[in-house]
């Protein structure tokens, strides 16, 4: 395979040369017939089309489900590399949850002027209603979502923290299940670590949070915005790997201090609800009154402990994008410790000074709605055409705080196979972290992120990029 | 389980067994058709209405067309009693009670939805149409399979049967109320080849013109049809066999819940009074008013069950 000497390829040190983790993987797929494989990757497809593995677009005519394309060259990652990452994530998680408890609380960080008051003050995602209440276990971000970049061998960004309802998970067993049912004779080769328990211990994890008042054996409940929500695959699957209720709104009411959803049976009360809805639906008596997708007096039962809610509401502040330029500050508040994982520099637009940089720069840029997300409204400047490069200049002038811009990292490749044999293609990394009070447990590898486009640095699925299986060796 | 999910099981089968039977009544529309041209457009017109769906044909189409009618209760997706909406309800509500479902229930109605959605993409030509009725029967028989074969016998699964025979009673009654005058007693009528044609197409559209000629040899007299359709605890598409199921089922939920509610009651009157009533009375009452009745109570029943398990509210 032709590399680019400018991004660092996880496979190919050099052309046709390996790196150490891919060894193994990388003989196995020489020696294979490479029609063969094309024809797997086929079937892959068929599989996910069969099990139902979608989800939906937004913005199309008809609200169409899609399939996220799967590429069957797996993403590797020796146990070294894995075991600092982990420690990094686990660090920066530790570091979010402090963070939180204290914004609610006492707002130390805020005291100390290490993190400007405005910005918490002034910010959407901070939830006035949440001042002063400690959830059960003390634990804001039951389930984080870490999106990682890496630049080179040793070098890997965070690029954001996804501390609210991060997605993808699905994918993350779905990939590995796949993977193992078409090459199993590759596992039987290669050892990697398992990932398929991941349910097992998101349960597990959501019932060490339940609040006093649960039962010995906690009833745990996923709510779903319904079948039409681009992610309703993932919260059914979920609730299905979980043995979890799968709930709406609408099966769900206040009885006695309560969360109780209709059974067939009567109500029954929930003591864990791992929520898919925003916080903004969350509570049409609290926060948006036209929400169809809460539960009016929720946040009063919360506030009062009848219910864990994961994530906790307001996290949010946490995970915003002009939060982020602080997180190194905040990881060394809150643990005392150097961040053992980057951040991207970042421009606050806010600013006047960073304002003009980007202006100036904004070609070499990656500018990002503060409140975006899914690669929505983001702009690639060295992708962007004149015309877009200067509908965007209006658009910061016209709004700065709603921006922050990044240098554009060179992300590191990952061979995907196509019709003309492997090819270098951008990829990204989420893994998944689980909080419980006692325990951080993230699972080895996560969802790798890959963008299919030759050149193309966007990896979101509702941009047109694919996944792939993400393996961290055995030691 | 949560009512909401008892309740999209429920719909789940209903849908399913709704798009099968509108397939079966094409199916004998479009033999008679073949047969008889010159019936046709009277027969279409009784299709559409067994099918509920004459007044919207009717409000989009000037005449009653064979190809026309196809199409509309095919494929048609503004229809809603179309099969190919049935399929897509059926799926929806599949979708939305995949954590009640096995894997495989939900891969064989998703297959359902795939494959039947790829045959109705185009219109369906004359010729390609008994291969794709057949598709839509082989599809529904593979849902049915894997509930019989994967799913654990509990209430899921019960509401899935009631879902199903409260159609396929519904559907029955529906098929009697449209052709109950071809199964009355006329003199004008009586050994024409006429009666043979409609009492073979009422037969076959519920699948069931074999069974009755291996019950009863070739004789086929309108009060032994009716008795066959109604009565006849054999026959799994007679209103007796599909209410007897729906009785056993909510008699399973009735133990497992240990609740009794007001449609244990209600379905125990509706079998009693088909066990306790010999054709003859029932064409002394009138078999147009028996029918009428009988799809009155079904409907009281469905809305009973609604209620008492809390499929809504």
């Amino acid at each position: 395979m032709e590399t680019d000497p400018r991004f660092f390829d996880e496979l190919f040190e050099r052309p046709d040369q390996a790196r150490r983790p891919y060894e193994d993987f990388h003989d196995w797929f020489s020696s294979d017939d490479i029609g063969r494989l094309r024809r797997k990757s086929a079937e892959a497809e068929e599989f996910f089309r069969r099990t139902g593995i979608t989800f939906n677009v937004y913005g199309q005519d008809e609200a169409d489900e899609r399939l996220i394309p799967f590429d069957i060259v797996p993403r590797i990652l020796a146990a070294r590399e894995w075991s600092k990452l982990s420690r990094g994530i686990e660090q920066r998680v530790r570091a979010i949850n402090a963070f939180l408890y204290d914004i609610y609380h006492r707002q130390e960080i805020l005291r100390a002027g290490r993190v400007p008051v405005d910005l918490i003050a002034k910010n959407a995602a901070f939830l006035p209603q949440m001042l002063g209440v400690s959830p059960p276990g003390e634990v804001y971000t039951h389930i984080v979502g870490t999106d990682l970049v890496r630049t080179g061998p040793d070098e890997f960004y965070v690029l954001e923290d996804n501390a609210r309802t991060p997605s993808g998970v699905s994918y993350m067993l779905e990939n590995r299940e796949t993977m193992l049912q078409m090459f199993p004779e590759l596992f039987a080769k290669i050892k990697v670590q398992q990932v398929s328990d991941y349910p097992k211990r998101l349960r597990k994890s959501l019932e060490a949070c339940a609040p006093d008042c649960a039962s010995a054996k906690p009833l745990v409940a996923v709510l779903t915005p319904g079948i039409h929500n681009s992610a309703y695959y993932e919260h059914a699957f979920l609730a299905d790997q979980m043995g979890a209720e799968l709930v709406e709104g609408h099966d769900l009411r206040v009885t006695d201090g309560r969360i109780a959803m209709r059974t067939t049976q009567g109500y029954k009360p929930i003591d864990v609800i791992y929520r898919r809805v925003d916080d903004e639906y969350l509570d049409p008596l609290t926060f948006n009154p036209d929400s169809m997708l809460g539960v009016p007096g929720i946040m009063d039962v919360y506030r009062a402990g009848g219910i864990t809610i994961a994530n906790a509401p307001g996290t949010g502040i946490a995970d915003d994008k002009a939060i982020y330029s602080y997180m190194p500050e905040i990881v060394n508040f809150y643990t005392g410790e150097k961040p053992i994982l980057q951040n991207v520099p970042t421009h606050r637009c806010s600013e006047p000074e960073a304002l003009s940089y980007v202006l100036d720069n904004l070609a070499e840029l990656v500018v990002k709605e503060v409140h975006g997300s899914g690669g929505y409204g983001m702009l690639v400047g060295p992708a962007a055409s004149k015309r877009e490069l200067s509908e965007f200049r209006k658009k910061l002038k016209a709004r700065p705080e709603n921006y922050i811009a990044q240098p554009t990292l060179a992300l590191s490749t990952v061979p995907i196979l196509t019709k003309a044999g492997l090819a270098p293609r951008h990829v990204d990394l989420r893994p998944f972290v689980l909080v419980s009070p006692r325990k951080v447990d993230i699972t080895p590898g996560g969802l790798t992120r890959v963008a299919l486009k030759k050149g193309s640095l966007v990896v979101n699925s509702s941009q047109g990029g694919g996944t792939k299986d993400t393996w961290v060796l055995e030691e | 389980m949560l009512g909401k999910t008892a309740g999209g099981v429920f719909w789940m089968f209903r849908y399913l067994e709704r798009s099968e039977n509108i397939a079966r009544l094409i199916e004998a529309g479009f033999r008679i058709a073949l047969t008889r041209p010159d019936t046709s457009e009277e027969e279409w017109t009784s299709v559409l209405d067994t099918a509920g769906a004459r007044e919207a044909y009717m409000a989009r189409h000037e005449t009653v067309d064979g190809t026309a009618v196809i199409d509309f209760l095919v494929r048609d997706k503004d229809n809603p009693s179309s099969v190919y909406s049935a399929i897509k309800m059926a799926r929806d509500n599949a979708r939305l009670v995949r954590t009640a479902i096995t894997r495989e229930v939900w891969e064989a109605v998703n297959e359902c939805w795939m494959s039947v959605g790829a045959a109705l993409s185009r219109p369906v030509r004359d010729r390609d149409l008994p291969q794709v009725l057949s598709l839509i029967r082989q599809q529904s028989a593979f849902v049915r399979g894997a509930l019989h074969g994967t799913m654990l016998r509990n209430d899921v699964y019960d509401f899935a049967r009631v879902g199903t025979f409260l159609e396929r009673a519904d559907n029955t009654a529906r098929i009697l109320d449209v052709k109950y005058y071809v199964l009355l007693p006329s003199i004008r009528h009586i050994g024409s080849s006429l009666d043979n044609v409609q009492w073979e197409t009422i037969l076959r559209s519920v699948g069931g013109q074999r069974a009755y000629r291996w019950l009863h040899g070739g004789d086929s007299t309108p009060k032994s049809i009716a008795e066959f359709l109604i009565l006849d605890g054999r026959m799994p598409r007679s209103l007796a066999f599909c209410v007897n199921k729906i009785e056993d089922n909510l008699k399973y939920l009735e133990a497992d819940y240990e609740t009794r509610h007001p449609s244990h009651d209600r379905v125990h009157g509706i079998c009693t009074g088909l066990r306790l009533r010999p054709i003859d009375s029932i064409f002394e009452y009138g078999l147009h008013e028996m029918i009428t009745d009988f799809k009155s109570d079904i409907q009281e029943l469905a809305m009973q069950i609604e209620k008492d398990y809390r499929f809504y509210g």
